[in-house]
């Protein structure tokens, strides 16, 4: 399998590297890995596959919106790997000092309009959200998926005002289930993690935005050889069929 | 009365604990960025975010007292069958995580919540994205420490002004007014106060039921969170204002208001 493979790969290249004696010993100890909350399913699972390769790890997973991780680690939160929800939050932890090695894009996503299921109030597009009637909610565009959905009602010249701004694609997507909201902007991936609980009504490319997923190691880490393993796993042809799983696009 | 020296085993820990509370408080005053504090306080949304969390606050407040009062008047006075588990309910959202509180909100007067639908269906009255659901939110949390507050003023007062009042003819109303309310007045105005002063630092209920929005629901805890990812310093500089506001507060209040007699 590729997997193991890309494990010993890694393994002999820190070797290479050097700092002390044993070489490739197995993999051990916590991988914490801060990741965007729209990552969620799909890096548990990853994680639940990594952790079976590799006995020894045992990997934490943080989710929460890419800036609230940003913050987190620059205040000294134990974390060793940061896969962002976009480059700018990316590049603001690297630009400070807090990464190791070259960031790698590892997966990209498209947004959708997420409603309830069988979609009741007829929600054909964007410029169905300022529907009278319609309730609808996104993030704020502090995070990178409100920043999207406002770039993509412009790109549709739709105007609309959102009845909240929330915290992250989570809050979105729950409180559609929940029936306080109509309709939605999240990321597409979203949807097909919410399973039969809300629809998605698709966004034509033209308006769509195209998020892209960079991971890196964090520079404090104490486990850089798990770190740079689960990293490798997941640009890994197997971590990438895995995240199409959950609705991904492909890194490249 | 004798001056002795404190012993050291409680001064340590007592030191310890102190420290524990001022060091953040600290961190956050030498890291706010005090040449953009005018800038940051003056901003629009920023005034909008303070004046939201006070008008709510303060409503929160109100119901509290209009509501909660009567119930502590109940859990003092009246014996009745499963009344430690109803007063249990009634304060469990001081221990249950206030995201929780908000989602059992929701799932009560959400637009598809128990009671919630009906209102929206019969009424087309809806609370979620409202401030009157941010103070449905700040009440739901903040209202147990009133009642605990009033309870316990109503058990340790002394009845014999009621009972005279009463042998002299005195409506149990206007005993209750007359003689009641100024003997709990300190628990009354302590339970208020510590009321207000967690409404106005509500956060996850009112979030989770009422939503996000600038002027609406965006109150000041959510207005801080949310810039904490955009723009720190301001973030810093609004929690020290949220700060500022309740320290004047609690500061302001004599110990014997809150109950801890000064003897």
């Amino acid at each position: 399998m590729r997997n193991p493979l890309v494990l010993i790969v890694v393994a002999v290249v820190l070797a290479a590297c050097g700092s002390t004696s044993s070489s490739a010993t197995p993999l051990s100890g916590n991988v914490s890995v801060f990741a965007a909350a729209s990552l969620t399913a799909a890096f548990n699972a990853l994680g639940t596959d990594f952790q079976g390769a590799n006995s020894g790890v045992t990997m934490k997973f943080n989710f929460a919106g890419t800036p609230t991780l940003v913050t987190q680690i620059e205040q000294g939160a134990p974390a060793d790997v940061f896969a962002s929800a976009d480059s700018a939050n990316k590049n603001k932890l690297k630009g400070d000092g807090f990464t190791a090695g070259t960031p790698k894009v590892f997966a990209r996503n498209k947004l959708e309009i997420v409603v309830a299921p069988g979609n009741p109030n007829g929600i054909t597009g964007l410029a169905d959200l300022a529907k009278p009637g319609v309730i609808y909610i996104t993030e704020a565009p502090t995070v990178p998926a409100g920043k999207y959905a406002l770039q993509a009602l412009k790109l549709a010249g739709v105007t609309v005002t959102p009845k909240s701004l929330e915290a992250d694609v989570k809050s979105v997507v729950s409180k559609i289930e929940l029936g306080e909201a109509d309709a939605g902007i999240v990321y597409k991936t979203d949807v097909t993690a919410a399973g039969s609980k809300v629809s998605g009504v698709p966004i034509p490319d033209a308006d769509n935005v195209v998020a892209t997923y960079p991971i890196v190691a964090v520079k404090a880490t104490t486990n850089a050889a798990a770190a740079d393993a689960f990293i490798a796993y997941v640009l890994s042809a197997l971590g990438q069929a895995k995240l199409q799983s959950f609705g991904f696009l492909s890194a490249s | 009365m004798r001056r002795e020296g404190v012993p050291i085993i409680v001064v340590l820990p007592a030191a310890i604990g102190a420290a524990f509370f001022i060091v953040p408080l600290v961190g956050l005053i030498v890291r706010s960025p005090w040449g953009d504090a005018l800038t940051a306080l003056s901003a629009p949304e920023t005034l909008e975010a303070l004046k939201l969390s006070l008008i709510a606050s303060l409503s929160a407040t109100a119901v509290a007292v209009v509501l909660g009062v009567p119930l502590a008047w109940v859990y003092a006075r009246v014996a009745f069958p499963g009344r430690a588990l109803l007063r249990a309910l009634t304060t469990l959202p001081m221990v249950l995580p206030p995201v929780v509180g908000g989602i059992a909100l929701l799932l009560a007067f959400g637009r598809r919540g128990l009671l919630g639908a009906w209102l929206a269906s019969t009424f087309g009255i809806t609370f979620p994205f409202t401030t009157v659901g941010v103070v449905m939110a700040e009440t739901f949390v903040a209202m147990p420490f009133l009642i605990l507050t009033v309870e316990a003023g109503l058990r340790s007062m002394d009845r014999r002004y009621e009972e005279a009042a009463r042998a002299l003819g005195a409506s149990r109303w206007r005993v209750f007014i007359r003689v009641t309310l100024p003997l709990i007045g300190p628990s009354l105005f302590a339970g208020a106060v510590l009321c207000w002063a967690r409404a106005l630092g509500e956060f996850g209920a009112t979030i989770t039921f009422a939503g996000n929005f600038p002027g609406v629901t965006q109150t000041m805890p959510l207005a801080v969170y949310l810039l904490l990812e955009s723009n720190q310093e301001a973030s810093f500089i609004l929690s020290l204002v949220l700060l500022l506001v309740s320290l004047v507060v609690l500061v302001g209040l004599k110990d014997r208001w809150l109950g801890f007699g000064s003897t």
